[in-house]
């Protein structure tokens, strides 16, 4: 193909669209974050560190912790659930392999907020699961179930389970599976070929999955706001708060530049690992 | 024996999980259908709940504002996606930067897009509504498009684009006549998926509607109902929209198959 401008003239539209309307307001983000807060809620333009220090305050920075132990447990879960579902359709015929795919994933595309309703209908005081301990002839007082963090937990696997079978299907289903064999004939379990040779050569699927169920989490605020009552705040509805309700844009703007140095050092972290991974495949290959 | 053992655990693994994604969607559906609109008893099968939502106006003018949302930001994003795509198929070697500004939409927090449109478009000064919406959508719709059309450029032959350029066919009879034709069921499957996203997504659509009633979309309202719990309603709402997308999905499977991010 000769060295020719066609291509950036076609690219040109989408690129200046992306740039202007993605690249230019996150950089937006970043300015404002170190701009002082007006009195009226507007933005004061002096420079300051002040944003930046508020979001350490051990008042923030208690939200802060939660939102990443809440979403280091719902990414756990998941992982671990959709590790073994992954496993489990890839070990199913081949010719099953991708309507059973397609089923796991399908709830993944329909609407996000409809699927967290979902589980108002089932959790809350007059639900299905209470009505069901009811009727198996449970009395008594029932433990709440909705509103709590166990239900944000329970919201949050439940939305993103479908995107770590996804990531972790894929280097199973390329796993050789005479290398398995191999390792069973030389005399080794079930069990210990799947923990020494299985396992380790799937981790980055395990990663990938695990650090984006991490940071679609820890950034949620619909999930929290719904499944975890009014009160219930994570660092998605503290940057939600700053935005609609307290007017305080540049505090916002502090909150989501660390949530996204979070999230781009995890994503980093895992680029590694596959890497990593990747590496010592062609060493096993080789 | 021990494998039979194993094939057997495998079912278990993947009954129990199919039962964990589908019972909470399926018992919404159901109750849906319920007459008596409770959770707690079942009086009879009803499609009242669905007469119910076209008298509510609310629903119905969010509906509207839904639909003029995704087919604006579908028709945008499909044509910049696919323009994209092919550019840089075309190139072929494309840096770092290019692939990650490409990537960036389908994996930047919904919620740190929102925000910063926010703030872009006030600090313009622009009167937000359904068309600040429209906008915002395209930027991760076109990205969408992309990576669906570009998944089918690596099976093409460029080899018929140099023949018709051999022939004497300028660059845009190529695009017209050559390559857009083989790329059809691609962009057709990457503006159905555009669709669904944008009927869908409420995070980005929330922050950059402005204020007023006039703008809400179908999501908004959806949020909105659903603070205030459960309601026979909104179960035929959610039906509806599941319904909506889980067509749309399908569809696009079949233009294009397996041509879907991540598939």
């Amino acid at each position: 193909m000769t060295n020719d401008r066609r291509p950036l003239i076609l690219m040109s539209p989408a690129l200046l669209w992306l740039f202007g309307l993605m690249v230019v307001p996150c950089l937006l983000i970043l300015a404002l974050a170190f701009f002082r807060r007006g009195l009226y809620g507007g933005i004061e333009y002096t420079w300051t560190l002040e944003n930046i220090a508020l979001v350490f305050d051990p008042l923030y920075f208690k939200i802060f912790m939660k939102s990443a132990g809440i979403a280091g447990l719902a990414a756990g879960i998941a992982s671990v659930l959709g590790y073994a579902a992954a496993y489990a359709i890839a070990s199913m015929p081949r010719r099953h392999q991708p309507m059973l795919l397609f089923f796991a994933v399908l709830p993944f595309w329909s609407n996000y907020l409809v699927r967290t309703y979902a589980w108002i209908v089932l959790l809350n005081r007059e639900g299905l699961i209470v009505n069901l301990a009811r009727w198996f002839g449970f009395e008594g007082e029932m433990p709440k179930l909705l509103y709590t963090e166990s239900a944000v937990v329970i919201g949050l696997v439940y939305n993103y389970l479908p995107f770590v079978i996804l990531s972790c299907y894929a280097p199973l289903s390329r796993l050789n599976p005479e290398i398995a064999e191999a390792s069973r004939d030389l005399g080794a379990s079930g069990w210990k070929t799947f923990r020494r040779i299985t396992l380790p050569m799937t981790v980055p699927g395990i990663a990938t999955g695990f650090v984006f169920v991490f940071v679609l989490s820890i950034g949620n605020f619909v999930t929290p706001a719904l499944l975890g009552g009014g009160q219930f705040q994570m660092i998605g509805n503290l940057v939600y708060a700053q935005f609609l309700t307290a007017n305080d844009w540049p505090f916002g703007a502090a909150l989501s530049m660390v949530l996204i140095l979070v999230m781009l050092g995890l994503l980093m972290l895992q680029a590694v690992v596959t890497e990593r991974a990747s590496g010592g495949k062609k060493q096993i290959d080789g | 024996m021990a494998d039979r053992n194993t094939f057997r655990l495998m079912l278990l693994i993947l009954g129990v999980i199919f039962a964990f994604l589908y019972i909470p969607i399926s018992v919404l559906v159901g109750l849906s259908f319920n007459e008596g609109g409770l959770p707690t008893a079942w009086t009879g099968f009803s499609v009242k709940w669905y007469g119910a939502l076209l008298q509510n106006s609310d629903i119905l003018q969010a509906a509207g504002n839904t639909l003029f949302v995704a087919i604006f930001s579908t028709i945008l994003s499909t044509i910049l996606g696919s323009l994209l795509a092919v550019g840089v198929e075309l190139r072929r070697r494309n840096g770092k930067w290019l692939e990650t500004i490409i990537f960036a939409p389908m994996i930047i927090p919904d919620i740190v897009l929102a925000i910063a449109l926010l703030s872009f478009f006030s600090l313009l000064g622009a009167r937000m509504g359904l068309h600040t919406i429209v906008v915002s959508h395209v930027v991760f719709n076109l990205a969408f498009v992309c990576a669906v059309v570009r998944a089918r450029l690596r099976n093409f032959d460029w080899s018929i684009v140099e023949a018709s350029t051999d022939l004497g066919a300028s660059t845009f009879t190529t695009l017209i006549r050559v390559i857009l034709p083989v790329l059809m069921p691609a962009i057709l499957a990457g503006a159905l998926l555009a669709f669904t996203l944008s009927v869908d997504e409420f995070i980005i659509a929330f922050f950059t509607a402005g204020a007023g009633r006039s703008s809400i979309t179908l999501p908004m309202q959806i949020y909105a109902m659903i603070r205030f719990g459960v309601t026979p309603e909104i179960n035929a709402l959610a039906t509806v929209v599941m319904g909506v997308s889980v067509i749309a999905l399908a569809l696009s499977q079949r233009l294009n198959r397996g041509g879907l991010p991540g598939q």
